[in-house]
């Protein structure tokens, strides 16, 4: 592959995302390739020397925030017009409490994502709290001649302690698993903006 | 290896192949190349962390009739590079340890 083919290809993959970071990051790949040229490589081998389109957009995408992205989107390419300042005026009762929504459920779910995790964590610190009460409250009971009582509460506390020690290893894989969602869905949403554009 | 650890070992690598000198993103890449291998993804964007940092600046010079971008290590960068120096002691010294204990299990 040619260098101008490679960076027009990349270029075109990139479309959606905010321009001074695609242009910045075409200059660097550029710069690159003729570094590479310069030493002796053919066209061809500088070019795939940095490797493939694919695994360059993925890790672009990965790269720039996503509030960066949403950003770019919502600022006007061109200046608008008088008629255009008017309609987005007269529509803003719809279009404005359709963003509000949009924005509200994208924050809710990420909100939801760590009360999860905070209600899972707290599962874990109440069993760790029960089992320590217990195991106290039982030595006084024990201490105060009700040592049967005593040995119940103590094996309360034991069975507490017992799930505190399962309950921390959900706890940990539901908060990998949470976090891990949540990076594939904000790559996922970073990727959609991307195709929108490129494809258009 | 750990993300954050490795991101931190990679900022130093970067910050260290440009101590001495101004170097340029290519450059970086083969200096690196007998210790690390380095991707042009992976290298922009810990040059831009750096950047947002304040630990290297970069300027445009002319080479070859192009335009090639070089970046220099500031105060903060090299602050950076003795931070890892000092730290690294510590790290060897619980390195040293691990593996004492580790001979000890394998005599045992």
């Amino acid at each position: 592959m040619t260098k101008v083919k490679f960076l027009m290809l990349l270029h075109e993959r990139l479309a959606g995302l905010p321009l001074d970071e695609v242009e910045e990051r075409l200059s660097f790949y550029s710069e690159m390739i003729d570094d590479r040229m310069e030493e002796g490589l053919s066209e061809e081998e500088a070019v795939a020397a940095i490797g493939t389109v694919d695994e360059i957009v993925v890790q672009i995408i990965a790269d720039i925030p996503l509030t960066k992205i949403a950003m770019d989107k919502c600022k006007p390419k061109r200046r608008l017009r008088a008629g255009e300042i008017l309609l987005l005026a007269l529509g803003s009762p719809v279009w404005l409490s359709l963003l509000v929504a949009a924005v509200a459920v994208v924050f809710s779910l990420y909100i939801s994502a760590w009360a999860v995790i905070a209600s899972v964590w707290a599962v874990f610190v109440s069993l760790v709290g029960c089992a320590v009460g217990c195991i106290v409250g039982g030595i006084g009971f024990t201490v105060l001649d009700h040592a049967l009582t005593g040995l119940a509460v103590i094996a309360a506390g034991l069975v507490c302690g017992g799930l505190a020690v399962f309950t921390f290893l959900g706890c940990r894989a539901v908060t990998k698993g949470v976090l891990i969602l949540t990076k594939k869905t904000v790559l996922w949403m970073k990727k959609s903006f991307a195709k929108r554009e490129g494809t258009v | 290896m750990d993300i954050q650890l490795k991101r931190g070992l990679l900022d130093v690598c970067v910050l260290a192949a440009i101590k001495n000198e101004d170097s340029y993103g290519y450059k970086i890449i083969k200096d690196m190349k007998p210790f690390i291998e380095l991707s042009e993804s992976t290298l922009y964007t810990i040059l831009k962390r750096l950047e947002l940092a304040g630990m290297l600046t970069v300027r445009n010079a002319e080479h070859g009739g192009r335009l090639r971008k070089y970046y220099r290590i500031t105060d903060t960068g090299r602050n950076r590079i003795e931070e890892f120096k000092a730290d690294w002691k510590e790290i060897l010294s619980i390195y040293q340890f691990v593996m004492k204990e580790d001979d000890g299990c394998d005599k045992g």
